[in-house]
């Protein structure tokens, strides 16, 4: 037994004295519509990073402005010229398609703070892609779970017209049991609903699945609130989130929405993490900022047993998840995508604000749909 | 004050001095980002041809520059994926050489730009400007809803095509091709100003009237000037599609006619080398400011802003001291 | 499909189109009276809405929220004339696409300096809230009819102001003939900045309207500026008659095409192939109807000058 701790600490010295300097690549949204997300990743990682007193890790910040040939660039920019070992950041589906596969197959490790494609989660699988967010599809199927036991046999459902939106949809209808009343793919931007209001209220549905991300959650939960349709809602966090529940107001208390965090997750980590991040930045944190800070800290678990020049090692170390996560259980399923527990929140108000309480579990330990395709 | 040809000298010197040093120095992102300005230099050379020689402005030139790159992104797709293309009544392979995908964007940008030309011309003036933007929404929302090819998601492809005898994945190898495609589209594009098609559709801009008793008909020579410059816009959208090594909607979007538009009139409207000068400004300004702050948008908006209103004639104008070039 | 559903979502095309022509009445008289391309009117639009959701956020009062989006928005578009546009009047069209399409730039990211990166909350006063019954058993939302009744209003009143006052006849006279009106005396770059702040103020107005059933937030002009781009150019540039009828059916082409349109696929596709093809089409519907348009009338339906 002694043996093995001195080995161990041995180890565990011979790392620290190896990797002087470990370069980590942010590239995230920080200018322009959808910069609001890209800062919460970025805050909640800085947070993890500079609470962990390490000295060593050197992170380099780009904004992509949203673009997908800027954020290639940057990580062009990245590996080559600055030679990260391990990218992050890329908040967008369609961002990090552009980025994630040429940057894996160069050797660099990516961890996804917030997109899951569903290409990089079945035959796109890749040894150095880790995702410590979701699947795109998982929330969307804990909001079809949730509607079976709330007694939903009727859906409305709608999302726009573009390939997450599609996965949205389809992860709904994969574990919702009843009918669909309609199914509508809106414009991508479209900021009036008004159309689609008038049919969901002709459709005799019993409820409304939605997942308009953005802005475009923002009007539409405004203009339901004021159409006087009363069917129960279910969508997805992304909508409900810290940073635009102000913006919706009362229109969106009483929503029931699925998320794997929630600032009331009953863990030490998480209680540290919320009391923190307010201290720091003087707001709530949301659901990006604690991807932000658990993708920090998977990185800062690994790097204590592997140095990322050892990629074997340090690859293992990542799979093992042996870090402190925000929302409790963590862990990876074959596919380097995360096995957890999804939650269903009620949107409330605290005071003034308006935030999230968590009212059951939708779905226990999920993995995703892809993971069989996997072969790495 | 410096004569127009000793800064395009200049230019052109820079264009090779830069990337060559970057490569000595190891800065592999120096020779990513002239790549970047000198295919943007290409896109904006080819919309100068419509917009300087021919006076059309068009305000959707982003349709051909993504039409170049869905060319790539689909050809080089099938090839990666070892499918081939259905095209109803035939099928054809992928392929992931160059010259073939070059040759296939510029004959499908040149078919697109005939017809939207020949619809888009029946119009002049600010309708013109507005109705090739509209023909580069329809092509932008379609790409969003083209789920074959990843919607808004758009397509990556993994390694970048092949040259004959080059190795295209060596920064500075790319690079060369790129510079030398501009500097051949540079050369044609002086030929063509100074040929007879050149000086008719000179002729077509500034007085139509007197260009139509002559016997010449100005809508077949602006058409005729459109789809050279669609050709060569496309071309160019394949080349930015092979930096990338991914095509997206984006690609198709209204912000991106603007960007091409808006190196010319940075670097001076019908002035040869105006849209280099502009590309390579933009591109600089855009890396350095973005260093400095988060808001670098607003400094690029006052600067682009002072150039307008000081700079008569772009920055060509300016240095050369022949300011109001254009008309 | 119902009557009833029918009739509602020509309402909802209605309404759309209202607003838009608030955005576009402001545009095509610029452009008429002073020949500008204004690429920044949607930055016009996005003041009105923060200024509105700042001073009701402050006040509670949305009458005081929406005065106050008039003013910031009216005097945003006076300063912007007297520091940047009036240089442009003389300079071609290029000059000024470039030059409005920085201070998009300018606008957007300093709106993101002052009031953050999270959008703003702005929400529909209570005395308007929830939907009413309208004869036929209709259930809509009272806002919505308050913002075509709003917008109608704006109408009249802009075309009582160009039609019956003297400052009417002089923006009139000033689309004719610049040199001669000045040759009479009116002081004309007092009267070009008045026109420029009055499309701004019609702008800032309607994303103030707008702004309480939507998100408040940077970039939200720009998608309506393009719709009130092809608006004006279908009604034909420079007629506030023209930028009416435009707005009206970009409204109803838009609303419509995303309904029916899947609608039609589902005659001879399969059940969601259709819903994909007939919303790829829908979405590009306004574009279609705008070059058709533009084919069969190149100036625009009211359009005189080519």
């Amino acid at each position: 037994m002694k043996k093995i701790l001195a080995t161990t600490a041995a180890l565990a010295m011979a790392a620290s004295a190896g990797m002087a300097e470990v370069k980590v690549g942010l590239i995230t949204t920080l200018s322009g519509g959808g910069a609001g997300l890209g800062i919460d990743v970025r805050d909640g990682f800085m947070l993890a990073i500079n609470q962990s007193g390490r000295t060593d890790v050197e992170v380099v910040i780009e904004d992509d402005q949203r673009k997908p040939d800027i954020a290639v660039q940057l990580s062009d920019k990245m590996i080559q010229s600055e030679k990260v070992d391990v990218l992050t950041g890329i908040i967008w589906s369609n961002l990090a398609m552009a980025v994630v596969p040429a940057a894996v197959n160069q050797d660099v490790i990516y961890l996804s703070p917030n997109a899951g494609p569903s290409a990089l989660a079945g035959k796109g699988c890749h040894k150095n892609y880790y995702n410590v967010a979701w699947q795109n599809d998982n929330l969307h199927e804990a909001a079809g779970a949730y509607a079976n036991s709330a007694g939903y046999k009727n859906s409305f459902i709608l999302a726009p017209n573009y390939p997450a939106g599609k996965d949205a949809l389809t992860g709904y209808k994969r574990f919702f049991e009843g009918e669909l009343a309609g199914e509508l793919y809106t414009k991508l931007g479209q900021t009036d609903y008004a159309a689609e209001l008038a049919q969901i209220r002709a459709s005799g549905a019993d409820s409304v699945f939605f997942f308009l991300p953005g802005g475009m959650g923002i009007s539409f939960l405004k203009q339901y609130a004021d159409s006087g349709i009363d069917l129960p809602v279910v969508g997805p966090a992304f909508s409900f989130d810290q940073g635009i529940l102000q913006a919706v107001g009362g229109a969106a208390l009483g929503v029931v929405n699925t998320s794997q965090w929630n600032k009331d997750i009953d863990n030490p980590t998480n209680a540290a993490f919320v009391e923190s991040f307010q201290a720091e930045y003087g707001r709530l944190p949301s659901l990006y900022a604690s991807q932000g800070f658990d993708t920090a800290n998977l990185l800062l678990s690994a790097l204590e047993t592997a140095s990322p020049d050892d990629g074997d090692a340090f690859r293992a170390a990542l799979s093992a998840a042996n870090f402190n996560s925000t929302r409790g259980d963590f862990s990876f399923g074959p596919n380097n995508h995360p096995v957890q527990t999804i939650y269903a929140r009620e949107v409330i108000k605290e005071g003034d604000v308006f935030t999230n309480k968590i009212i059951g579990v939708a779905l226990e330990n999920h993995s995703d749909a892809y993971a069989a395709e996997c072969k790495m | 004050m410096i004569q127009e040809r000793y800064l395009n000298a200049l230019v052109l010197f820079g264009l090779i001095a830069v990337p060559l040093y970057a490569m000595a120095t190891e800065e592999l992102f120096t020779i990513t980002l002239a790549t970047r300005a000198v295919i943007l230099a290409l896109a904006a050379v080819g919309l100068n041809l419509a917009l300087g020689l021919g006076g059309l402005v068009s305000f959707g030139h982003a349709t051909f520059f993504g039409i170049g790159g869905y060319t790539m992104g689909v050809l080089a797709y099938h090839a990666q994926t070892y499918t081939a293309l259905d095209l109803g009544l035939f099928t054809i392979e992928g392929t992931k050489s160059m010259p073939i995908i070059w040759l296939v964007a510029i004959i499908l940008s040149s078919l697109v730009a005939v017809v939207i030309g020949m619809l888009s011309l029946r119009t002049s003036g600010v309708y013109f400007i507005m109705i090739t933007l509209a023909f580069g929404q329809m092509f932008f929302f379609f790409t969003i809803s083209w789920a074959a090819y990843g919607g808004e998601d758009g397509l990556s492809i993994y390694v970048r095509n092949g040259f004959p005898g080059l190795n295209t994945l060596v920064p500075i190898q790319f690079y060369g091709i790129c510079f030398v495609i501009l500097c051949a589209v540079l050369f044609l594009n002086a030929r063509l100003a100074k040929s007879p098609f050149g000086l008719a559709l000179n002729a077509a801009r500034q007085t139509p009237m007197r260009t139509q008793t002559v016997g010449l008909d100005p809508t077949r020579l602006k058409l005729v000037a459109f789809v050279i410059s669609g050709a060569i816009t496309g071309l160019a959208g394949a080349l930015f599609a092979d930096l990338n090594r991914f095509v997206s909607p984006t690609m198709f979007s209204w912000q991106f006619s603007g960007e091409i538009m808006l190196f010319i009139i940075l670097g001076g409207v019908g002035r040869l080398f105006g849209p280099v000068i502009g590309a390579v400004i933009f591109v600089t300004l855009e890396h350095f400011l973005g260093e400095i702050t988060d808001f670098w948008h607003i400094y690029l908006g006052v600067i682009l802003v002072i150039i307008v209103l000081f700079a008569r004639g772009g920055i060509v104008g300016l240095l050369s001291g022949r300011g109001g070039g254009h008309d | 499909m119902s009557t009833v559903l029918i009739i509602e979502q020509v309402l909802n095309g209605l309404q759309f189109g209202v607003m838009l022509f608030l955005m576009a009445a402001g545009l095509t008289l610029i452009f008429g009276v002073m020949g500008l391309i204004n690429l920044a009117h949607g930055s016009f639009y996005m003041i009105g809405a923060f200024v509105a959701a700042a001073v009701a956020a402050a006040t509670g009062s949305f009458l005081l929220a929406l005065i106050a989006a008039l003013i910031a928005a009216a005097a945003a578009g006076a300063i912007v004339e007297m520091v940047v546009i009036r240089r442009l009047y003389a300079t071609d069209h290029l000059d000024q696409v470039l030059a409005t399409f920085a201070l998009i730039l300018v606008f957007s990211e300093g709106t993101r300096w002052i009031f953050g990166s999270f959008p703003l909350f702005l929400d529909i006063p209570g005395y308007l809230s929830g939907p009413v019954t309208l004869p036929g058993g209709i259930q809509y939302p009272l806002y919505r009819l308050t913002l075509i009744g709003a917008g109608l209003a704006v109408g009249l009143g802009l075309w009582a102001l160009i039609e019956r006052t003297r400052v009417g006849i002089q923006i009139r006279a000033g689309e004719n003939d610049r040199e001669m009106i000045a040759a009479l005396g009116v002081d004309i770059s007092k009267l070009y900045t008045l026109v420029f702040a009055l499309g701004a103020a019609l702008a800032g107005l309607s994303g103030a309207l707008v702004g309480a059933i939507q998100s408040v937030q940077v970039g939200m002009g720009e998608p309506v500026l393009i719709l009130a781009f092809v608006v004006i150019v279908i009604g034909g540039i420079g007629s506030i008659k023209g930028a009416f009828v435009g707005a009206l059916l970009v409204g109803l082409t838009d609303t419509l095409g995303g309904i029916f349109l899947p609608q039609l696929f589902k005659l001879f596709m399969e059940q969601s192939a259709a819903t994909n093809a007939g919303s790829a089409v829908a979405s590009m519907s306004i574009y279609i109807l705008m070059s058709i348009v533009l084919i069969w009338k190149p100036t625009g339906l009211f359009g005189a000058r080519p």
